[in-house]
């Protein structure tokens, strides 16, 4: 670690994020996809708090910026999968990966920083679109102060750091299972789920209610817009998104040297 | 690790100092699980190398060859430290591979022919650019290294473009330049030219040779392709098996396949089989041409002389074995015996 690796990892990062930046078409298409999510979304959304104003505790205003706000991260924080998993798991089904191994960098911080690089591309290449697209033509209820933003920020960044440490771990398991795609299918309605991109899991009852917000998948939507929206406090909320980063990171961790030694030994 | 980049005579302590790549009994043992019915796994152990002992000196460019599954690429694999050996004693610059990965890393180029170290989606430049950081290569000699590179292997035009639209060709060369920016002291090929077509090769070989003589660089270059060889090595090593079949130059290959030449004679007429001394036999007649087959150590002049006293000679050539015929006789005894 140091100097040199740092320049490294932010090498791959920037890389990351040109490599999407190259992707226009794509880009657009996504956003588009995103702002027609989003209104069928919000009309279903307002119908339903037409029905019950006050569900979950948000206003109809809330609960438009719920929409919103999950369509601009969707793409950055993968919630419905897209990022760098798909690729990693091709390259441990081709064996690709031995390549990677003999390179003096870590794989894991090698993988983080390129999905960095993406999630900063996708936040503002597919996020801000739809999002100011919202802002300006539904009523929604957005903070004044900076300080709540800059919050918010620290909280998607918290999240995206969670979403990572989740699809390694999920990536991973291609070491072990011959066709991974169902793991990545699971870990997309998972993700799809218990993010709160369906329905804010502030409207889930009971025990439901209480086990899915203690998931990790809550970092990834439901804390950054609690955030925002002023439900919830930052500090609680870091502490929350970080414990859960720094375990899940630290399960990868361990995967990845019981793959390691897997590899190293069986070839793959 | 720091920036210090390769130190040329740093290992040159002890006594096996000359052998740079030092093998010695090593093996490897693949334990093979194949589901053979519902819940019934056969398990089988698949030996890629048995019992392997070489050395290779500093700046030696060896050739190793072997047919298909004879286990190149599993040496290949423990050399660079990403397998670890079964048995056996394997050093490459005083270390162990697979114990010290990273450290050697920093000493060892790879290529593998059927797979890409560099980004797919990226100009080609950011790839090296990548390099540069991960081997934490000196700014200067980034720069030289690179212009080199880039001239020697013509990559000017290629720098921009993603790597996903080079021919292959391009990216072999693509691939050979980026494993040798941080200077390392050996490099392994691990089919370099497979796919590629006749000019890409020739350019590939080119710059391996200068490699070789103006850098001191070690190269152990596995192949199918044995023009490789005989264009690039002076030493060539046959693996079959996972075991080190014939070690040594190229021209001795012929003798150890205990190889023939082929005489081939054009008579007046169409005649029987030409009766000919031990050890020469006749191997083929069509019409009035014969070919007689006799071993590449004996001298052709008595058997010619004997057939132009005896039959109505017209005409007659010699030819010299080919290498790939010798190889396979090679195999084909050792699978017999
Ligand atoms: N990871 C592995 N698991 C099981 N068997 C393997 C593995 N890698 C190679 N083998 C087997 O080991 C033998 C040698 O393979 P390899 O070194 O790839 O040969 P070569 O490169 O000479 O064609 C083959 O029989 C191959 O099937
Ligand atoms: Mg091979």
């Amino acid at each position: 670690m140091g100097v040199g690796s740092g320049r490294l990892y932010a090498a791959v990062a920037a890389g990351g994020f040109r490599r999407y930046a190259t992707y226009r078409v794509a880009t657009a298409a996504g956003v588009f996809t995103n702002t027609v999510f989003g209104l069928i979304l919000v009309y279903t959304y307002l119908a339903l708090w037409d029905e019950r104003p006050q569900l979950g505790g948000y206003d109809q205003a809330q609960a438009v910026t719920f929409v919103w706000l999950g369509q601009a991260l969707l793409a950055a924080l993968a919630i419905g999968g897209g990022g760098f998993e798909d690729e990693l798991m091709e390259r441990i089904r081709t064996g690709d990966i031995a390549v990677d191994l003999y390179r003096p960098a870590d794989l894991q911080l090698w993988w983080l920083a390129a999905d960095a690089g993406r999630a900063v591309f996708q936040l503002l290449g597919r996020g801000v679109v739809p999002f100011a697209f919202g802002s300006l033509f539904f009523p929604v209820a957005l903070p004044r102060e900076v300080s709540t933003w800059a919050a918010f920020l620290v909280a998607v960044g918290l999240g995206a750091l969670v979403s990572f440490a989740l699809r390694y771990l999920v990536a991973l398991s291609a070491f072990w299972l011959m066709d991974g795609t169902g793991m990545l299918h699971m870990a997309w309605i998972a993700g799809l789920f218990c993010s709160g991109m369906l329905l804010p899991l502030n409207v889930f009852p009971g025990a439901l209610g209480e086990v899915v917000r203690a998931l990790p998948w809550s970092s990834l939507l439901q804390a950054p817009a609690d955030v925002l929206l002023g439900e919830a406090a930052p500090l609680g909320t870091f502490v929350f998104q970080a414990a859960w980063a720094v375990a899940l990171l630290a399960v990868g961790r361990l995967v990845q040297s019981a793959a390691t030694r897997r590899v190293v030994v069986q070839g793959g | 690790m720091g920036g210090s980049g390769t130190m040329a005579g740093a290992d040159t302590a002890g006594p096996g100092a000359a052998a740079f790549i030092e093998l010695d009994g090593v093996e490897k043992v693949f334990d093979v699980r194949k589901k053979t019915g519902f819940l019934k796994r056969e398990r089988r152990r698949v030996r890629a190398v048995d019992g392997l002992s070489f050395t290779v000196a500093r700046g030696e460019m060896v050739g190793y060859i072997g047919p298909n599954g004879a286990g190149k690429s599993t040496t290949i694999k423990m050399l660079t430290g990403i397998l670890t050996p079964s048995g056996g004693r394997l050093r490459v610059a005083g270390i162990d591979p697979s114990r010290e990965r990273t450290r050697l890393a920093q000493r060892i180029g790879v290529v593998f022919g059927q797979r890409t170290t560099l980004w797919w989606d990226l100009p080609l430049i950011d790839s090296y650019r990548l390099m540069h950081r991960m081997y934490r290569i000196p700014d200067v000699r980034y720069r030289e290294n690179l212009e080199r590179c880039v001239e020697l292997l013509q990559l000017g035009e290629l720098l921009d473009v993603p790597v996903r639209q080079l021919s292959l060709g391009q990216r072999m060369r693509g691939d050979i330049a980026a494993a040798l920016l941080h200077d390392p002291d050996v490099l392994y090929l691990d089919e370099p030219t497979i796919g590629l077509d006749v000019v890409s090769k020739a350019k590939v070989r080119g710059f391996l040779r200068d490699l070789n003589a103006e850098r001191g660089t070690t190269v152990l270059l596995t192949t199918h392709d044995l023009q490789d060889i005989e264009q690039l090595c002076s030493r060539v090593m046959v693996i079959d098996h996972g075991r080190l079949v014939y070690d040594g130059p190229l021209a001795g290959l012929h003798e150890a396949g205990e190889s023939e030449r082929t005489l081939v004679v054009d008579l007046e007429r169409e005649l029987p089989p030409i009766e000919a001394p031990e050890p020469a036999r006749v191997m083929r007649v069509e019409g009035p041409r014969q070919w007689l087959a006799f071993p590449a150590s004996a001298s052709a002049a008595g058997l010619v002389a004997r057939i132009a006293a005896e039959y109505p000679l017209v005409d007659l050539s010699v030819r010299e074995p080919d290498i790939e015929s010798v190889i396979a006789r090679m195999y084909a005894e050792r699978t017999s015996a």
